[in-house]
């Protein structure tokens, strides 16, 4: 016998309370869903949100798992390592009375070339000191997605991370910091498709834009197709960014392609093994030096690329004076972004470049 | 393998210790974001949706079936980069839909558990990425071939993982 009912609504949501369940539970997450996009708390970090209290409370609750995981994973690791040297120590004590013997007389030959090595050695130690001031971490944990290419450290606020500073290993770029928690700090890959860097092409000096794909591959954009490259050049930090120090390995050409758009489409290897990190370091102090180098040559170019385009009265060639030739000779190495940005379709300022250059024309292969 | 169209009243009814409840899926959230860390390969995993799944199913109450795929989505949501709410829709309709295959057919034996799975991966990635597109205007594609063979070896996975978590069911 079916059962009876007080009202109409109440019998309409007797009869289908799991829809109605099913479409508040989805009302509610779109509501939610839109108030994020429609109303982000950061202008710059529009994918961060309002909801911040649930980031913090998962974090929070995961972080001291992985961290516990990481610990034991590191004292399990130098535990076995242990244990097999033991094994190994009388096999490898007569090998070492061995090399002790030839390592004697190369003492002596190296004793010089190591007091070079330290003032080298002093030298970098206090050009890495001024430059970046940099916290290590260690990588605790990741998204566990493959739409979303973050990683989690160990490393937070209370060490002075903070968004946007820039996360790196010896080896090349990782990513930026997104998300500063109190102990621990999220990390948005260079692989992930909404992340961005300025980069720049080692031996032509054009710049571009270094984008995570769908797949969680590393492209450069917004190079134009008139550009000669190859493959296995290197790619580097602009600094134009103003998040990553400009000159750091970003990974090297593996794949042209040519886009409908005017531009190439280029997929890069990344110089650091993102698939394996354990330790990175995060740049919280980039010296003002580093990256406003870029930033300050531009204008200056714009303006004299400018000038050129300008119809201007002939001189005779006598009078006019040698020293224009110096300021000319200087903007021989002009980034080529800049080009890209004052000319894009015409590529006459490119011309002008290559023609004061035209041993680098030689080096460069044909398309 | 088996499909049986049965009634509902054929079909056991599970519950489980409340200790398991939460700490099932929070493991699994656990080792979803630790082990691509070790094994990058492991990403193309879903150990929360199918653990999402396995509930759903045992309980065949789709109101639970849900408000668990909710929960689930929501937690897995807050560890990533994008807006919370994405996987946590995706999710809370397959907590719904699968629960509510749950009354219809059995799904206890090896083969529908592994169609079942892969359907279920697919489905949420399709909802995920209608959301995120439509809704969220993120710049995303659906790699379809990749999709497949990511939903294939979930549907491996939730043989071994089900019949695991098999021996935490309670009769109800």
């Amino acid at each position: 016998m079916p059962p009876e009912y007080g009202s109409s609504a109440e019998g309409f949501f007797a009869r289908h309370r799991n829809s109605v369940v099913l479409a508040a539970a989805l009302f509610v997450q779109i509501v939610g869903l839109a108030a994020q996009v429609k109303a982000p708390v950061d202008p710059r970090h529009p994918e961060s949100g309002s909801a911040r209290l649930l980031r913090v409370w998962t974090v929070s609750l995961l972080s001291p798992f992985e961290r516990a995981m990481v610990s034991t994973g590191h004292w399990l690791r130098g535990f076995w390592s242990g244990y097999v040297d033991l094994r190994s120590v009388r096999e490898e004590n007569r090998r070492l009375h061995e090399e002790n013997q030839q390592l004697k007389i190369q003492q002596a030959l190296w004793n010089q070339d190591a007091s070079q090595a330290h003032r080298l050695q002093a030298l970098l130690d206090f050009k890495q000191h001024f430059i970046h001031q940099t916290v290590a971490a260690q990588v605790i944990g990741s998204s566990g997605t493959e739409t979303s290419r973050v990683l989690y450290l160990d490393r937070g606020s209370r060490d002075g991370v903070k968004p946007d500073m820039a996360v790196i290993t010896p080896d090349g770029i990782v990513g930026k910091v997104s998300r500063a928690f109190a102990n621990t700090s999220q990390v948005l890959m260079i692989t992930d498709s909404t992340s961005g860097v300025g980069g720049l092409l080692e031996s032509s000096r054009l710049h571009g834009i270094v984008r995570g794909t769908a797949r969680g591959d590393v492209s450069l954009r917004y190079i134009m197709q008139e550009e000669t490259l190859q493959k296995g050049e290197r790619v580097l930090t602009s600094g134009g960014d103003r998040i990553f120090p400009k000159g750091l390995q970003v990974g090297t050409i593996t794949d042209i392609a040519r886009g409908g758009d005017g531009f190439y489409s280029l997929t890069l290897s990344p110089a650091a093994n993102l698939n394996r990190l354990e330790e990175v370091l995060i740049v919280t102090q980039i010296a003002n030096d580093n990256l406003t180098a870029d930033t300050n040559e531009a204008p200056e170019r714009a303006a004299e690329m400018l000038a050129k385009r300008l119809p201007t009265v002939r001189k005779s060639p006598e009078s006019e004076p040698k020293a224009v030739a110096a300021p000319l000779e200087k903007k021989k190495p002009a980034t080529p972004a800049a080009r890209n940005l004052a000319e894009p379709k015409g590529g006459s300022t490119q011309q002008q470049v290559k023609q004061t250059s035209p041993e680098k024309i030689e080096e460069q292969p044909v398309r | 393998m088996a499909l049986s169209i049965t009634s509902r009243d054929q079909f056991e009814v599970y519950r489980f210790n409340p200790v398991v409840a939460i700490a099932v899926p929070l493991l699994a959230i656990f080792v979803q974001a630790y082990l691509p860390l070790k094994l990058s390969f492991f990403n193309i995993f879903d150990l929360p949706l199918l653990v999402t799944i396995f509930f759903a199913v045992a309980r065949r109450n789709p109101i639970t079936g849900l408000l668990t795929g909710m929960i689930i989505g929501l937690l897995q949501d807050s560890l990533t980069h994008s807006f919370l709410g994405l996987y946590g829709i995706s999710k809370t309709v397959v907590g719904f839909a699968a629960s509510s295959l749950g009354v219809k057919i059995d799904v206890e034996n090896p083969g529908s558990r592994l169609l079942m799975a892969t359907g279920f991966y697919l489905v949420q990635k399709v909802v995920y990425y209608m959301v995120a597109r439509g809704m969220a205007r993120m710049d995303l594609q659906l790699d379809l071939p990749h999709a497949l063979g990511a939903a294939v070896a979930n549907g491996f996975l939730a043989i071994v993982l089900f019949s695991l978590l098999d021996k935490t069911k309670q009769r109800s």
